[in-house]
């Protein structure tokens, strides 16, 4: 935090601001991005379509889910369904940022490309002080976006030296990746049981019928497990 | 360096969804307001997708894989994220061996 004169913002300082606030976010998304390169590879994508995939979708939970339903050819449909459920709690978190940051309604159209989880979540904790002005903005997003891209390629290139993925049990990562990303969610009533039907729908799915109809199946079920599951009267 | 057609439309595809996700909040910033049951459904939308995508592998594929996925849960509520990865993936190998 400026200790000088808080309120006064100038573009150098809320430059530094948020490098200073993503550095760290940086660091740990990092092997992350190794790692999906490297699995992305070992499914059969090349070099240069893990490149596009994390340079124009940049959102890593949608790339993940990508990547573990992948099959060539690649079902287009499926996959930008599933991409619009994961992603649209960028629509929630969009809504609760737009008052308070600083830029044109263009600017923030641009900007905008570049929202994820970690840049909302700073952002907002930013703007608790102050507001978010382009200048913070851009710091945080060229950083996260660069290293995203960058760290998925090189995981690429230095994946198709991997071999096989099932010898070092790279193939069960993603599966422990977002069995860690789900208890982010915590252990709530509501969330154990979306869990919960979400994850035994979407087996008997996936034997029965098979791929990739279990997505969209299990994760309809939970959503709608965790209507029926909270309080009528819950306040937000 | 190779690019397939099809891969590349599904690549554009997920970005234009997207980023549609990434700029509709700025249209509905005033508007949108979700409580109660709503709410809880919309919260529930990441969890959802994310064990409806490896339910299979967690679940169906075999003894090891599910057993790993149950050690790996219990990690996950104690560790950073790639120290849960670590247990994951240590679990699957010994357990692939051992079964």
């Amino acid at each position: 935090m400026d200790q000088a004169s808080p309120f006064v913002s100038t573009p150098r300082r809320d430059i530094q601001a948020g490098l200073r606030d993503i550095a760290p976010v940086a660091v740990a998304a990092l092997p992350i991005g190794l790692l999906f390169g490297a699995i992305a590879a070992a499914k059969g994508m090349s070099t240069l379509e893990v490149t596009l995939m994390s340079a124009l979708v940049f959102a890593g939970g949608a790339q993940f889910a990508a990547i573990e339903t992948w099959i060539s050819p690649a079902p287009i449909v499926t996959l930008a369904f599933a991409t619009l459920l994961i992603n649209a709690r960028h629509v929630l978190m969009g809504a609760s940022l737009t008052p308070k940051v600083r830029m044109s309604r263009a600017q923030t159209l641009l900007a905008y490309f570049f929202l994820t989880d970690e840049a909302w979540a700073l952002s907002e904790r930013r703007a608790l002080e102050r507001p978010v002005t382009g200048a913070y903005w851009l710091a945080m997003a060229v950083v996260l976006w660069a290293n995203w891209t960058l760290s998925s390629t090189i995981g690429a290139i230095l994946g198709s030296f991997l071999g096989d993925p099932e010898r070092i049990g790279a193939d069960f990562a993603f599966t422990a990746l977002f069995i860690g990303l789900v208890a982010g969610f915590g252990k709530s009533r509501v969330t154990l049981v979306t869990v919960a039907v979400s994850a035994g729908l979407a087996a008997l799915v996936h034997y029965f019928i098979g791929a990739p109809w279990h997505v969209a199946s299990g994760a309809l079920a939970g959503i709608a497990a965790a209507y029926l599951a909270a309080p009528e009267e819950a306040r937000s | 360096m190779n690019l397939d057609t099809t891969t590349l439309i599904a690549i554009l595809a997920m970005a234009a969804v997207t980023y549609f996700t990434r700029i509709a909040g700025l249209f509905v910033a005033d508007r949108l307001v979700l409580t109660g049951r709503a709410k809880a459904a919309f919260d529930a939308i990441p969890p959802a997708v994310l064990v409806a995508v490896i339910a299979p592998t967690a679940l169906t594929t075999g003894w090891a894989e599910a057993i790993a996925a149950a050690i790996t849960a219990v990690a996950a509520f104690r560790l950073p994220l790639l120290g849960t990865v670590a247990v994951g993936v240590v679990a699957v190998v010994v357990l692939r061996n051992l079964i």
